[in-house]
């Protein structure tokens, strides 16, 4: 899923400072597992700002609400009278719902309230790690399930770098080093020898430099 | 030969190779690479310039090169996967061999978070695998890339590194193995200050025949004092100092202690001569370039020979 992280309270109080009336809105599904801008951040979030503006002698409302899911037509529009009333939106929801927000209230002002981060998931509760590129052309089948793009701070797809050492990244060493893994999971697999073939140039065309993408399902279109 | 450079010459002539490393200024001032230069000229058979080392912004190493062989050097230019896109690569590299430069060493790169520019966006469009196969096909079958010809084809004898020390140590010598498939025709290991592991090292290197394939250089350089041998044991990734070689620094008085550096590091040239399968040295003095003529010279490695 999308993990996400709250911005900073004064990055967000800056952001915020020239709206008097600010609906902080959440989201239900991805950032509300990642603990970053479901219902409860949001109550937690508009509270914090509400007596921030009191400490500060402002006189700043903050509405709540929380959608299912920002990043769908159907459920954004059914909160229009609650953004038109606000000056602005803080959202909490990923960088896909500030978006759809944008586009479906072209005259609205609508702010970031977290940092989309990666895709991710939970390794242990409390703990977000990225697993996912979507780098358009998935090299799992050939990495053991264990995603070099993703997980090598260097896009490596031959092998680890000099930097591996006892399992850790050199880059951070908390992070394991995933061609250690992948070594490790080939090895068990008795696929050892797949290591041998020399991996070619990436095609990053299907990644971000090929410039936005877009999936079009002639068969599921209305 | 590949590239008829001094360093092919002096491997394929099956002499025992020594090259040097010259780091670039942070700054634009010439002077430091003529005396920098002055320190190595004659004293190895070819000189790495190093790729904006560590991550740190620093003259280029094709400008430096050029600037060698003005001075009478030959030079290896080293390039990375970190900074440039395949575009960046060949293009630079059409135009390093335009100018004469025949070496060149491929590398993945030092990561950005250990520069001085963190923040930057890191290319890695290639890794150092892909590189050696893009260079050689440009050399060998005259095609860029993305399969277009050329009409006058970039002529280098192409090097790779390896870490014996790195994890996993069983797959170090495969990985050696894949560069050579790759296009390396010598490979420069990382520092050694492990001998014994290194010496394993390279009986699995002979084992899988590599020795036979490519020309392997032994990584060496003397360490200037106690902190820096602490620093390197603890603190830089893929770097295994054994405590013995600090122990024979802590036995000298401190005012000794690089002098005592130079000797270990020639000790140690002429223990890893030894051992087989390896073609030569390459004797990183870093920022110390005034230290090598001395190494090489207790190393008994001078003078060099001319072929």
């Amino acid at each position: 899923m999308i993990k996400a992280k709250q911005k900073p309270i004064a990055e967000i109080q800056q952001l915020i400072a020239p709206y008097n009336n600010v609906l902080v809105l959440g989201c239900g599904t991805c950032v509300t597992i990642s603990f970053a801008g479901g219902e409860k951040e949001v109550a937690m979030l508009a509270s914090s700002l509400r007596i921030a503006s009191a400490m500060a002698g402002k006189q700043h409302t903050f509405t709540e609400a929380t959608v299912q899911r920002q990043c769908e037509w159907e459920f954004i529009d059914a909160i229009a009278n609650q953004i038109k009333r606000a000056d602005a939106v803080l959202s909490l929801a990923c960088g896909v719902g500030v978006q759809a927000l944008a586009e479906r209230y072209p005259d609205k002002v609508i702010l970031p309230g977290v940092n989309t981060t990666f895709l991710g998931m939970a390794v242990e509760h409390g703990v977000l790690v990225e697993r996912c590129r979507a780098c358009g052309d998935c090299v799992l089948g050939l990495t053991a399930g264990i995603c070099p793009i993703a997980r090598c701070a260097k896009n490596l797809l031959n092998g680890p770098c000099g930097g591996s050492q006892s399992g850790k990244c050199e880059v951070n060493p908390e992070t394991d080093c995933a061609w250690q893994l992948i070594y490790d999971r080939l090895g068990r697999l008795g696929q050892l020898d797949r290591l041998d073939a020399i991996m070619p140039p990436k095609d990053w065309s299907k990644d971000y430099d090929g410039g936005p993408r877009k999936i079009v399902r002639e068969d599921l279109k209305l | 030969m590949k590239s008829g450079s001094n360093l092919e010459k002096v491997l394929t002539s099956g002499q025992f190779a020594a090259t040097g490393e010259l780091g670039p200024p942070k700054s634009a001032d010439p002077e430091v690479i003529r005396h920098k230069a002055a320190f190595l000229k004659g004293i190895t058979d070819a000189v790495n310039i190093t790729d904006n080392q560590t991550a740190i912004v620093r003259m280029s190493s094709i400008s430096v090169g050029t600037m060698l062989l003005g001075l009478g050097v030959e030079p290896t230019i080293q390039m990375t996967c970190r900074d440039r896109n395949r575009l960046a690569i060949q293009s630079d590299l059409l135009g390093a061999s335009a100018l004469g430069i025949k070496n060149l060493l491929c590398l993945t790169g030092d990561h950005l978070k250990f520069g001085n520019h963190p923040t930057a966006r890191g290319a890695h469009d290639l890794d150092s695998v892909q590189l050696l196969s893009m260079v050689k096909s440009m050399r060998d079958e005259k095609k860029f890339a993305c399969g277009e010809e050329m009409d006058v084809e970039p002529r280098f004898f192409i090097g790779a590194a390896e870490n014996p020390f790195a994890d996993p140590f069983d797959y170090r010598p495969y990985r050696l193995g894949k560069k050579m498939a790759a296009g390396a025709d010598f490979v420069q290991t990382q520092l050694i200050y492990n001998v014994p592991k290194f010496r394993e090292f390279m009986r699995r290197v002979c084992d899988l025949g590599l020795d036979k394939k490519g020309f392997i250089l032994a990584g060496v350089g003397p360490i200037k004092s106690i902190g820096m041998a602490r620093y390197m044991q603890k603190s830089v990734p893929g770097m295994d100092v054994p405590e013995e070689v600090i122990t024979r620094l802590k036995g000298v008085p401190k005012e000794k202690v690089r002098e005592e550096g130079i000797r270990q590091c020639a000790d140690m040239i002429r223990e890893i001569r030894e051992i087989p399968g390896v073609a030569g040295v390459h004797v990183m003095a870093i920022e110390w370039e005034e230290a090598v003529h001395q190494i090489m010279e207790l190393a008994g490695l001078l003078p060099r020979p001319k072929v």
